[in-house]
């Protein structure tokens, strides 16, 4: 191995190729780097702040920086993990996010890392917030109680689909998804779901209709193997 | 207005609360009003929680429903999981499911009925039964049984481990699984799986028709205590096959009055809101059903084990179908209407799951993948089973957005809220009137309620514009005040200190 092509994360060589983050080169290596706003194909944008690891001293969001050769990446500490498990637990309080009856439990990112940073108490009181749910096109369930505005949608719909049907309004923790039609209903867009913009989601607030829950039980995505296991599928997977 | 129900006048009289009435599934009280001869003037079985899942539903979309309303509970989630399926069914168009896909739900559901009966006729209701009434209250429990009955607590505890493995393979839990979707199923039975279910069945067997053979010699050692305990007459419903078997996932309902005359009997339960109505009353978050055309004096019933067997001509599954002609024969010509007969029927329904079971298992098409169907979408559908409590309907009405519009659900225990009033005032007046009251003496009333093992969670819903009535009383129990509200949700206040 060049150790010119390297950095270290925890430690572990971890090669990789010109213009690849660290978050990039880390997954392609099999280290797992928690994460919920980076989707392979598109643009980092570095909204979630799950992936955020200490380089060189510094904190950072592993999905916009850069890899560089000789960099010391801290990821997996305890340190880290209880600030992430912390941004968990706020925008699991956030959101209405019940997992009994979610039909993407199971396939659900925000679950998986729930499970793998081991969030035992949602510990913030829920927030409960009201939001809505639009129902208005023939294939489509916008759910935005599960939203958690990782801007995917946003960026697929934009930057793949060139149909820019989604938008984030509002500032702070009044952003939200809205929908670009004069009524502000899903079902007015050109929304399909073949569209990059409805495979992307993380969480379970953009869904196909009547599909819920045809996977059974122990063949669901993260029934097998804990997302820190399948960093060959969150880089190679393809909406 | 029943008796017993409201004391001529709550003045002078003491209270004494059973809170919460223990081994039960969820949250309950009973409250006695005594004068100070110790004579009963009210008992009322409350129950104090409230969920709202018929609100909340609303909006959410038809295929979470089942996941979600399964929810209501954790000892038969299956029960509402497949009630409200058969109501989605109605709702894609699914008029005739696959058999592979029926056979499994059917599967499940006996598993259920098999671990859901076991868990409290053994671990709930058996403390009673074999340690005595008003025994020592430290040891009247199921690790008090497994001390002094090894080996009936041990096959107590290994058959509902035995339901809920059924369940785990067909639904992917044992507890709030997914395996029933609207349409039918999404899960194949593996032939290693089906083979690991068929293990140890003639065990289970013999274990069920022991527990059966014990629940007689309790009766037999004192018919007159077992024949009396909470005696009351009523109708009683259930639900049946074409042909008149007992059929716990799909028929007909069936009706019978308190001398097995029918009121009706083959009732297709998709008009059931021409059948049954629900009466509210203040001082309870759960409402009291009864048939229409009798009114609510006369028209309330009981539903699960000791009513359906009983609204059945024969149960399908011959050593069943033999320990109930045995335990109808106690009856000498006459339905049964003995409270604590309620166990001997459920045990009888154990034995039965694990003889359909066993038939399920031999059948070729459980090892089907032709799982789902769906037809012509329609926008209201209707689905009952029956739960190990009883009959349970779910009603929902899903808009062109596929969300639901309206959601009605009637539970087993509501169905026997009126039956478990009435049984415990029976109680009060057979064993605790004019008496000193003692903790074992109110454990006679809780025993009459365990018989009928509601589910308290599951039976109340309303939201917002029930009827309650709340009272001010002085030291000496003097009404000083009372404010109440009627159930268009007006508040009515009576300051009656003038």
């Amino acid at each position: 191995m060049n150790l010119e092509d390297t950095f270290i994360i925890d430690g572990t060589p971890i090669p990789f190729e010109p213009s690849q983050t660290v978050l990039q080169a880390a997954l392609k290596a099999g280290v797992f780097i928690p994460h919920l706003c980076f989707y392979p194909g598109l643009r980092p944008n570095g909204s979630c702040k799950l992936c955020t690891v200490i380089i060189n001293g510094r904190h950072t969001s592993a999905c916009t920086a850069l890899a560089r050769s000789g960099i010391e990446v801290e990821n997996n500490t305890p340190e880290l993990n209880d600030k992430r498990r912390l941004m968990l637990q706020m925008l699991f309080v956030e959101g209405n996010h019940f997992c009994p009856g979610c039909e993407k439990s199971g396939n659900c990112q925000l679950q998986a890392l729930a499970y793998e940073l081991e969030m035992m108490t949602p510990h913030f009181s829920h927030f409960f917030p009201s939001r809505k749910i639009d129902a208005s096109h023939p294939e489509a369930f916008l759910d935005m109680n599960r939203c958690i505005a990782c801007g995917l949608c946003v960026q697929a719909s934009c930057e793949v689909d060139k149909k820019n049907i989604f938008a984030l309004s509002g500032r702070g923790m009044a952003s939200h998804i809205v929908i670009n039609t004069p009524s502000g209903k899903l079902g007015d867009s050109s929304f399909a779901l073949s569209d990059k913009a409805a495979n992307v989601c993380p969480v379970g607030a953009i869904l196909p209709k009547r599909h819920g829950f045809a996977l059974p039980i122990g063949q669901r995505l993260y029934d097998t193997l804990p997302i820190s296991s399948q960093t060959e599928f969150l880089t190679t997977r393809k909406a | 207005m029943f008796e017993l129900e409201n004391a001529k006048t709550t003045q002078g009289l003491r209270r004494i609360a059973i809170e919460p009435v223990s081994r039960v599934e969820g949250h309950g009280k009973v409250t006695l009003l005594l004068d100070e001869h110790n004579k009963i003037h009210q008992v009322r079985l409350h129950i104090v929680e409230f969920r709202g899942f018929e609100v909340f539903i609303k909006g959410r979309p038809y295929w979470e429903v089942p996941v979600t309303v399964q929810r209501l509970c954790g000892i038969c989630p299956v029960s509402h999981q497949l009630a409200a399926c058969k109501a989605m069914d109605v709702i894609i168009g699914a008029k005739q499911l696959t058999p592979t896909a029926e056979k499994l739900r059917r599967l499940m559901h006996y598993g259920q009925i098999v671990q859901s009966n076991a868990v409290h006729f053994y671990h709930l209701a058996s403390p009673d039964l074999l340690l005595g009434f008003d025994s020592e209250v430290a040891q009247r429990n199921i690790i008090g049984v497994a001390l002094k009955y090894p080996d009936i607590a041990k096959q107590g505890i290994l058959l509902r481990k035995y339901g809920q493995e059924v369940i785990h393979h067909v639904a992917g839990k044992r507890i709030h699984g997914t395996g029933a979707v609207p349409g039918g199923v999404n899960k194949a039975l593996t032939k290693a799986e089906r083979d690991i279910l068929k293990k140890n069945l003639p065990q289970l067997i013999e274990w069920a028709q022991g527990g059966i053979e014990l629940v007689q010699r309790l009766h037999e050692a004192n018919p007159s205590f077992y024949n009396t305990f909470g005696l009351f007459d009523s109708n009683m419903m259930g639900m049946v096959r074409e042909d008149g078997a007992l059929d716990l996932y799909h028929g007909y309902l069936c009706a019978k009055d308190a001398k097995g005359k029918p009121i009706f009997s083959r009732l297709n339960y998709e008009t059931y809101t021409q059948v049954l109505r629900e009466e509210v009353k203040p001082w309870s978050y759960m409402k009291f059903p009864y048939i229409a055309e009798l009114g609510p004096e006369n028209g309330w019933y009981k539903v699960g084990p000791l009513a359906r067997l009983q609204t059945c001509d024969f149960i399908p599954s011959p050593l069943a179908e033999a320990a109930r002609q045995t335990m109808l024969s106690f009856g000498n010509g006459q339905p049964i209407h003995s409270t604590l007969c309620y166990h001997w029927a459920r045990i009888i329904e154990v034995l039965h799951g694990l003889e359909v079971i066993q038939s399920l298992l031999e059948d070729p098409d459980v090892l089907g993948t032709d799982l789902t169907v769906k037809g012509e979408r329609q926008e209201e559908g209707v689905g009952v089973i029956e739960a190990p409590r009883g009959i349970l309907v779910h009603h929902y009405k899903v808009n062109e957005d596929d969300q639901v519009s309206m959601c009605n659900l009637i539970v087993s225990t509501t169905h026997n809220n009126q039956a478990m009033n009435s049984a415990i005032r029976s109680v009060a007046m057979q064993h605790l009137d004019r008496r000193i009251i003692s903790e074992g003496l109110l454990n006679h009333i809780e025993c009459a309620i365990r018989a009928y093992d509601p589910c308290l969670s599951c039976a109340t819903h309303a939201l917002g514009k029930m009827p309650l009535q709340v009272e001010l009383l002085n030291a000496e129990g003097k009404r000083l005040s009372l404010l109440s509200r009627d159930s268009t949700g007006t508040l009515h206040s009576a300051d009656l200190h003038a």
